[in-house]
């Protein structure tokens, strides 16, 4: 029965919402960030195909950093914990987030990880996504910025076949390039493609297992640590600032 | 196959719409689906004709509007076509993305309220 006009009828309405419909997790991902900035942590979503080099560049980080900062990491896998027992041996305390049959990790799975892990402590806090060149660029985790690693050996093309992927990237990095002078690519042509999908093209060539280029890397996190908003030096409101994790 | 879960947190919001609204039937599902939001229409379409049996979008008709990515300079407003370079080499500046080109959205539900 309709109130309004009293037809005895139901009304068709269209209601107009115009939302995301990731909007669920983007709440999370934002209560995230915010205690990622309360601790002045800084956070990274590390992207990229299956085998590009993410645990390995962050064993390289761990060797490069000569203890400057304090690190830790989680990393998404689909059954097993082999990255983070990689990265535990190479002195970053680290996680396994178990997705199962998820190809990405979501702003909620790294929340629940934060359960019992010492990330507050910490200078950076890697999150060492799923590998996959496609659905983790679409799922906010709370990061800082997104790292995508894309080997030189998977292709020219690569940046013009998965544009979602780079066009979501505040930093590329090209991996492996040791392995270059056994290779017919042209870094030059990845370079190009990439500046056709992404407004931004920050793109550093290195290689984790010689160390090539890892300064760069090195100095991109200190500019992105130098860039995070202070840490607040007092606490706010009864009971503390920012919520103790729960 | 991230498709299914998006599809699933979809009904989700409309299952609470329909309790929000006491609504008797939902018609029609309006989803925009940007060039660059990561997700295929027709994967999303499957998703959906599977997903939706036994939840309130059941009778519900899904109509995808996918939104082309188009990138201008933010400067002088010249649109900068796709697979070129995304700057504006005269302004010195990088392009930018028109809005809806990355994301999937829930534009409308059509429902049947008393
Ligand atoms: N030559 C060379 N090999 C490398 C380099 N980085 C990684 N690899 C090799 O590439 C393979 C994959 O490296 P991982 O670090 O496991 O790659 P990943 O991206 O973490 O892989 P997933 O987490 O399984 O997706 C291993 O065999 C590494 O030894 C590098 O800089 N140079
Ligand atoms: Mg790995
Ligand atoms: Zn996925
Ligand atoms: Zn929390
Ligand atoms: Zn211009």
């Amino acid at each position: 029965m309709c109130t309004t006009c009293g037809c005895g009828d139901t009304h068709l309405v269209p209601v107009e919402l115009h939302e995301k419909i990731l909007a669920g997790n983007d709440r999370v991902a934002t209560h995230n960030r915010e205690h990622f900035t309360a601790a002045g942590v800084l956070a990274l979503n590390v992207m990229g195909s299956p085998g590009a080099g993410k645990t390995a560049l962050l064993e390289a980080t761990a060797r490069a950093s000569g203890g400057r900062w304090r690190m830790g990491a989680v990393s998404g896998d689909l059954a097993t914990d082999r990255d983070a027992r990689r990265l535990e041996k190479a002195g970053i305390p680290s996680r396994a987030i178990t997705t199962g049959q998820g190809c990405h990790l979501d702003a909620t799975l790294v929340h629940d990880a934060l359960h019992g892990f010492p990330w507050e402590e910490l200078d950076l806090f890697f999150i060492e996504n799923v590998g996959n060149l496609v659905c983790p660029a679409i799922y906010d985790l709370g990061q800082a910025a997104n790292v995508v690693a894309l080997s030189v050996t998977e292709g020219e093309d690569k940046p013009l076949k998965y544009p979602v992927m780079f066009q979501a990237a505040d930093l590329v990095l090209l991996t492996k390039c040791d392995l270059l002078p056994h290779l017919e690519v042209d870094v030059e042509q990845i370079r190009d493609g990439l500046r056709r999908v992404m407004p931004h093209p920050e793109v550093i060539l290195l290689s984790a297992k010689t160390g090539e280029g890892i300064p760069a890397w090195v100095a991109w996190l200190e500019a992105r640590r130098a860039a995070l908003p202070r840490r607040h030096g007092h606490t706010h409101g009864p009971g503390g600032g920012h919520h103790h994790h729960h | 196959m991230h498709e299914y879960s998006l599809v699933q947190s979809l009904v989700d919001r409309v299952e609470t719409l329909v309790r929000e609204r006491s609504a008797t039937a939902v018609h029609r599902v309006v989803v925009s689906v940007g060039e660059l939001a990561g997700v295929d229409p027709g994967l999303f379409r499957t998703a959906y004709e599977t997903f939706r049996d036994g939840t309130v979008c059941e009778r519900a008709a899904l109509e995808l509007r996918t939104v082309p990515a188009s990138w201008a300079c933010p400067a002088c407003g010249r649109s900068i076509p796709p697979g070129e370079v995304l700057a504006c080499s005269p302004c010195g500046v990088p392009a930018r993305l028109a809005a809806g080109g990355d994301a999937l959205l829930l534009e409308t539900v059509e429902m049947e309220v008393p």
